[in-house]
């Protein structure tokens, strides 16, 4: 018998995770080092809660579909 | 791939590109290490996906049709996915900027009542008998003459086009990152290539599902962040009629989809609205969503006749949302994008880029990676790049294991092993999923050398589409349709595509004829072409069933409206009924169209 394989929504966690991780980082690093990227709206700091929000809901679906779990 | 210019790119979006994307010289973005990481953490994760998923794909319905296990969301998703190209992207997004929200009808009237009318009526034909492919079911429906032309031509046309795709796409990496055409066309080949030969059909869905929340979670973003700038909608609106008064901005109605569709003349496209409604509505749409095996293959993979009717429905909800990412980053660089000195930013075409080299002009097709660039900082601009890069191989692998099922099932097994075991075939589509890319990538590299054949193949793409739907219809609906009826049907409607394509382009002024007015234009054309060849197709079907021996009743069990006795589904609560969110969809689709009047 052949073992199932890894939920899509766990890869789909796994890659917000890992993206929302980075570019909320590289967000808090632009507001503690007040060094904004040359973009315009810079000071809304998209990367924090685009990154944030990102990070929030991978871990979401990497709790509710990590292998294992029925 | 109808639309614009003769047909799609990506063999498989529905929406074209202009055939030619024309670039200016300079590359638009420059990649930091965070967004270097970010493309190649996503390469390394599709890999991961499809060595993961080796061991799932086994036995031919494993490969081929990803054991039919899929639900409703992931075929859903899938299922838009696999239509959702980066050219796509970026060549829609331009003509917003050119034609305004126009371009929607693309994503709206173009897809949502096909997409709904594939899961709500000939769904349940296509699954109740386990075809594995459209040509698979001409096969049962009118025997196999018709489905061995109709395999031939699709597994022909979709590597070509995935060819033609790849090329295009590398061109748009160098344009935009600088980045070499080689480089792109081998690691993208590559990478689809591992993950569709791995895992087949099962793997290319998972990447399809990955990809369009990627697209969704890079490309959002600019929208969203276009309106701030603007203001909102009504904050936009004003600043466009400003820059229009002030003469900023060509003349135009750039934020209603209908008023202008009165005659020919009044809208920039030149289009009548029985073209959009009856030629891109109907003939191309019908033809695109509920014929072309690409995007039909994903539906047959659900796990249950439910699923597969409510997987083109939740699709529909999603292709409704992509104007958001589209069209709306596309009317926002209207007012948005600006020149260094701080002065509007005009794009213009590509014939203007072309040229006038070494002038820093932008083409409307490069209005997208302006927006990009203008909003998104180290790792938000490698999200959106890479994007775009997944929308490629979303409709890369989805040409590929298309291609891959109709080679084997609809050629290989029927012409050359007819006893071949279950091993074998998945060996072979192993083998064709393989092949499949090299010749894509042959493909690529003849259109590098030779870009003006571009547009022959587009429209070599088209002409089998229209023809085609006028045959299912037939058979499906239809019981004394009969195998001469759809031969005829589909050999007549392909050569009356063909002759009026020819027609215009050997006599441009015969565009009066074909569009029905002297101010029609070439998108015009394409609607009424397609409308014309399903027409023809339909009344050959017709004639030449009525002169012809039908099938036994017996014989059309699954396959006919009204001989086929389909299963009773097991009652659900009304919130997961199809039904009921066939419903929800006409309603937010009538109340867009109204809405955007």
């Amino acid at each position: 018998m052949k073992n199932s394989p890894l939920s899509i929504w766990f890869f789909v966690g796994l890659m917000l995770t890992v993206y929302g991780g980075l570019i909320f980082s590289y967000g808090i690093s632009e507001l503690v080092t007040g060094q904004l990227a040359p973009v315009v709206l810079n000071t809304l700091h998209a990367p924090i809660w685009w990154g944030g929000g990102q990070l929030v809901l991978g871990l979401l679906y990497l709790a509710k579909f990590r292998p294992g779990k029925a | 791939m109808f639309g614009l210019v003769p047909t799609s790119a990506a063999a498989g979006c529905l929406h074209s590109i202009p055939a030619t994307l024309a670039f200016s010289t300079a590359p638009l973005a420059h990649l930091s290490t965070l967004d270097l990481a970010v493309i190649t953490i996503y390469f390394g994760m599709v890999i991961w996906i499809g060595y993961h998923l080796k061991g799932q794909s086994n036995t031919s319905e494993e490969f081929f049709m990803a054991g039919r296990e899929m639900t409703a969301w992931i075929a859903g998703l899938s299922f838009v996915s696999a239509n959702l190209g980066s050219l796509e992207l970026m060549g829609w997004a331009g003509s917003a900027y050119q034609y305004g929200i126009l371009a929607a009808h693309w994503y709206w009237v173009g897809a949502i009542p096909a997409m709904l009318f594939l899961g709500m009526v000939m769904m349940p034909f296509y699954y109740v008998c386990k075809t594995h492919s459209v040509p698979g079911y001409l096969k049962l429906r009118y025997g196999q003459g018709s489905s061995v032309v109709a395999g031939f031509s699709f597994a022909f046309m979709t590597v070509l086009m995935s060819g033609v795709n790849m090329f295009a796409m590398a061109e748009v990496m160098k344009i935009v990152l600088g980045w070499d055409l080689n480089f792109s066309i081998i690691v993208s080949s590559l990478a689809v290539a591992a993950y569709v030969a791995l895992g087949g059909l099962r793997s290319a869905i998972y990447n399809e599902v990955l990809q369009f929340i990627l697209i969704w979670g890079g490309a959002l973003l600019v929208p969203i962040m276009g309106l701030i700038e603007a203001g909102g909608w009504t904050g936009f609106k004003a600043k466009l009629a400003h820059n229009i008064q002030t003469g900023l901005t060509a003349n135009g109605d750039y934020t209603h989809l209908w008023r202008s569709m009165g005659h020919f003349q009044d809208n920039p496209m030149g289009i009548h609205w029985t073209g959009i409604v009856f030629g891109l509505g109907f003939a191309i749409s019908f033809g695109y969503w509920t014929t072309d095996f690409l995007v039909v293959q994903r539906v047959l993979a659900a796990n249950s006749l439910r699923s597969a009717r409510l997987a083109p429905v939740i699709g529909s909800f999603f292709k409704m949302a992509v104007p958001l990412i589209v069209i709306l980053p596309g009317l926002l660089g209207l007012v948005a994008l600006q020149n260094p000195d701080g002065s509007l930013m005009h794009l213009v075409g590509e014939n203007v880029v072309a040229a006038h080299p070494g002038m820093g002009l932008h083409s409307y097709n490069e209005v997208l990676p302006l927006m990009m660039v203008r909003y998104l900082g180290p790792g938000l601009l490698g999200l959106g790049i890479t994007a775009l890069i997944a929308g490629f191989m979303s409709g890369m692998a989805g040409n590929v294991s298309a291609f891959s099922a109709v080679s084997i099932y609809d050629i290989y097994q029927p012409l050359f092993k007819r006893n071949a075991s279950d091993k074998h075939l998945v060996l072979a589509g192993r083998v064709a999923t393989i092949g499949g890319v090299i010749i894509s990538m042959g493909a690529a590299y003849t259109v590098m050398h030779a870009q003006g054949i571009m547009d022959y193949v587009q429209a070599l793409f088209s002409f089998f589409i229209a023809p085609l739907l006028g045959v299912v219809l037939m058979g499906m609906f239809w019981k004394r349709a009969t195998k001469e009826g759809g031969f005829w049907g589909l050999l007549l409607g392909t050569l009356t595509s063909v002759g009026l394509w020819a027609w215009v382009k050997a006599d441009p002024s015969a565009l009066k004829y074909v569009a029905i007015s002297p101010y029609a234009k070439d998108m015009a054309e394409n609607m009424y072409r397609a409308l014309w060849s399903v027409s023809t197709s339909i009344l050959v079907c017709l004639v030449v069933s009525l002169l012809t021996k039908a099938k036994p009743l017996a014989e059309l069990e699954g396959l006919v409206y009204g001989a086929t006795k389909l299963p009773v589904e097991e009652p659900v609560p009304f919130y997961k009924n199809e039904w009921f969110w066939t419903a929800i969809a006409i309603v937010c689709f009538l109340a867009l169209n109204i809405y955007f009047w």
